[in-house]
């Protein structure tokens, strides 16, 4: 009998922790803060004091990320080369829907570049331009990319896209090269002059994108009060984009 | 090097000859043309895609520099090991060497996104990619190989030929390491990501390169009208075998290992059970072409001295390594990335399905010409210098 009680002691005590834990969801992330991004000043360089990251609560996506999506393509217009076949369409974000194969739970997420601490593809590509900035941002150098897709080989997380034709109408702050590999580079255009990731403004009640390197930004605070998986954490990458709700 | 008394010889220029470049020299012209176009229209043209990213060239390209650092152990065999038979062959082992890796990199090179940049894979360096490492060894080897030349054709540079011929070996061990490694450091794809990999690509170099070899070697002595005896086809013969066994005996351990692994129990399915044409080219061209049936043509004492049986055992045994190549590659890439183990995925970025891949007829001109590349250097090289032995005929070979 006294099991039984401990029992429904605990259970009562985790109802209420996720009680507690909702509610600091929703008070945490309830509001995405141009504050949490300061603008970097164009004659300094690229501080490794920070480290940007963005932390997405999947369930309170309620369309699963498309509008982030949409949200990428506009801001860096890919999704229509026209001479490519669907599988050769870049797609620098897309919406994954993950069911567990004994539990049918279901559930929708964006997947894009983790910006990952320890990226592979930074590792494996030749020339450097796969790279890393200082500040956790992973993109591509178009300048120095030789087009050998090494890094898309490499990527765990099937995040890059290489450009199968010659394009044109091109985004003047996000340039697209063709024979070039292309990913999401969290908008570091934007980031650089103090505002969000597109994708991030496009759902603010679900996403917080800040400075994982100050304990005391929002996204850390979030993340110490509610945790953030990685995908794929048994590679130990260490991403930069987290996921509440996995 | 070898005996004073063997005397090497240019190979005759005949009709025949012009006939045989002219054929390799319409292969690189396809090549170029594919290449042109690949770099005027982008890879939209090519059946290669977001998904199966390396394709047909590079399976052409890898088998060649693969067979590339095989084709030198007979070169090897006589200067490291010290085995006088195979002696005389290390000019033209050497030269196909060099003949097939220029093949195989202008293939790699001409599929880039950007090979207008090779200037920028020449003088940028990330030192932690074996890509890079890859480059340098490619170059090296090119270099080691013309100075191992040199040490056997220049009377003035016979003191250097040991020291050249160790290197070059040694060489030639790291270099397939390093192409092996390529798809051994890829830690995300189930299919690859082992320490198996760069053992396998060596083993499969020697019984590749040989093959190469062995067929080439008996079409030039035929095309010249010179002697090959059955004891240097013979001792080819068994090399090859013990070769072909070693390739098969690494990727069973390969496939056992990965067997025992719950995680990689999905791609080996799809491999070797559920794979449509992967799993064809797996057990009837990797297994039984390129394996099984080459140790059969070999051990059968019936078709012992046979030549042809040996050639055809050496065809079987390229057939097959070709198909290993296509499974690993291209195989290795269709079976979709695990993001959620234990969970199905969907995508409009085709997350959890079987990708598709057929090649375009520019990826399949472009493998072509990498192999009219190879072909035509090696027979402008054997008409330039004096590779060829005389005469390859028991007696002359017992006598040196």
């Amino acid at each position: 009998m006294s099991q039984i009680n401990a029992y429904r002691r605990k259970f009562m005590a985790t109802l209420g922790g996720v009680a507690v834990g909702g509610l600091a969801s929703s008070v945490i992330l309830r509001t995405v803060q141009a504050g949490d991004v300061p603008a970097k000043p164009a004659d300094q360089p690229v501080s490794n004091q920070v480290r940007w990251g963005m932390l997405i609560d999947v369930n309170r996506l309620t369309d699963g990320g498309a509008s982030m999506v949409e949200a990428c393509k506009r801001e860096h217009g890919w999704g229509n080369d026209p001479k490519a076949r669907p599988e050769q369409q870049a797609q620098w974000m897309r919406t994954v829907k993950v069911t567990d194969k004994l539990t049918k739970y279901s559930f929708t997420l964006p997947v894009m570049c983790q910006h990952c601490e320890e990226p592979p593809c930074v590792d494996v590509c030749p020339t450097g331009a796969s790279m890393k900035r200082a500040d956790g941002i992973v993109q591509v150098n178009k300048h120095i990319c030789i087009g050998c897709r090494y890094c898309m080989m490499a990527c765990p997380y099937k995040a890059r896209s290489f450009v199968h034709e010659s394009l044109t109408d091109q985004r003047p702050h996000s340039p697209r090269g063709i024979g070039t590999v292309e990913s999401c580079n969290l908008c570091v255009h934007r980031v650089d002059q103090g505002q969000l990731p597109a994708c991030v403004e496009a759902a603010p009640n679900a996403v917080i994108f800040g400075d994982l390197n100050d304990p005391n930004s929002r996204i850390s605070q979030a993340m110490k009060a509610l945790g953030g998986s990685q995908i794929r954490a048994d590679l130990s990458l260490n991403t930069g984009v987290r996921y509440l709700g996995l | 090097m070898s005996s004073k008394t063997m005397v090497y010889s240019e190979l005759h220029a005949s009709k025949v000859y012009y006939f045989i470049l002219g054929i390799c020299l319409a292969l690189v012209v396809l090549g170029a043309f594919s290449f042109f176009h690949l770099e005027h229209e982008g890879h939209y043209v090519t059946g290669m895609n977001n998904q199966v990213v390396w394709g047909l060239p590079h399976v052409f390209a890898i088998f060649l520099i693969v067979a590339a650092s095989g084709a030198l152990n007979i070169a090897s065999i006589g200067t490291v090991f010290r085995k006088g038979l195979y002696q005389p062959m290390g000019g033209l082992s050497a030269l196909l060497a060099i003949a097939l890796l220029l093949g195989g990199l202008a293939i790699l090179v001409l599929d880039l996104g950007h090979a207008d940049r090779l200037i920028i894979a020449m003088t940028y360096y990330n030192f932690k990619s074996i890509f890079a490492w890859n480059i340098i060894l490619y170059n090296g080897f090119l270099a080691l190989c013309i100075l191992y030349i040199w040490t056997m054709q220049d009377r003035k540079m016979k003191v250097l030929y040991p020291y050249a011929g160790f290197f070059a070996f040694s060489w030639r061990l790291i270099l397939t390491l390093g192409t092996g490694s390529i798809f051994g450091f890829l830690v995300s794809r189930a299919y690859y990501n082992s320490a198996m990999i760069a053992p396998l690509f060596i083993a499969l170099s020697f019984a590749l390169g040989l093959a190469v070899f062995i067929i080439l070697l008996f079409f030039v002595y035929r095309l010249d009208k010179r002697e090959l005896g059955d004891l240097v086809l013979n001792r080819l013969r068994y090399l090859l075998a013990i070769f072909v066994a070693a390739a098969m005996f690494l990727e069973l351990a390969r496939h056992l290992t990965a067997l025992y692994i719950a995680q990689r129990h999905g791609v080996e399915q799809f491999i070797l059970l559920e794979g449509g044409i992967y799993t064809l080219l797996f057990w009837i061209g990797q297994v039984l072409v390129g394996g099984l049936i080459p140790l059969s043509l070999i051990f059968c004492r019936a078709l012992k001295n046979n030549h042809w049986s040996l050639l055809l055992a050496s065809a079987l045994v390229i057939v097959g390594g070709f198909a290993q190549l296509y499974v690993i590659i291209v195989g290795g890439q269709v079976y979709p990335l695990e993001l959620f183990p234990n969970a199905e995925v969907q995508s409009s970025f085709f997350d959890g399905e079987i990708h598709a891949y057929a090649p375009s007829v520019w990826e399949w001109m472009l493998g072509l010409g990498g192999i009219g590349l190879a072909l035509t250097i090696y027979f402008f090289g054997m008409v330039a210098l004096r590779f060829l032995p005389r005469s390859l005929a028991d007696t002359e070979v017992e006598a040196s």
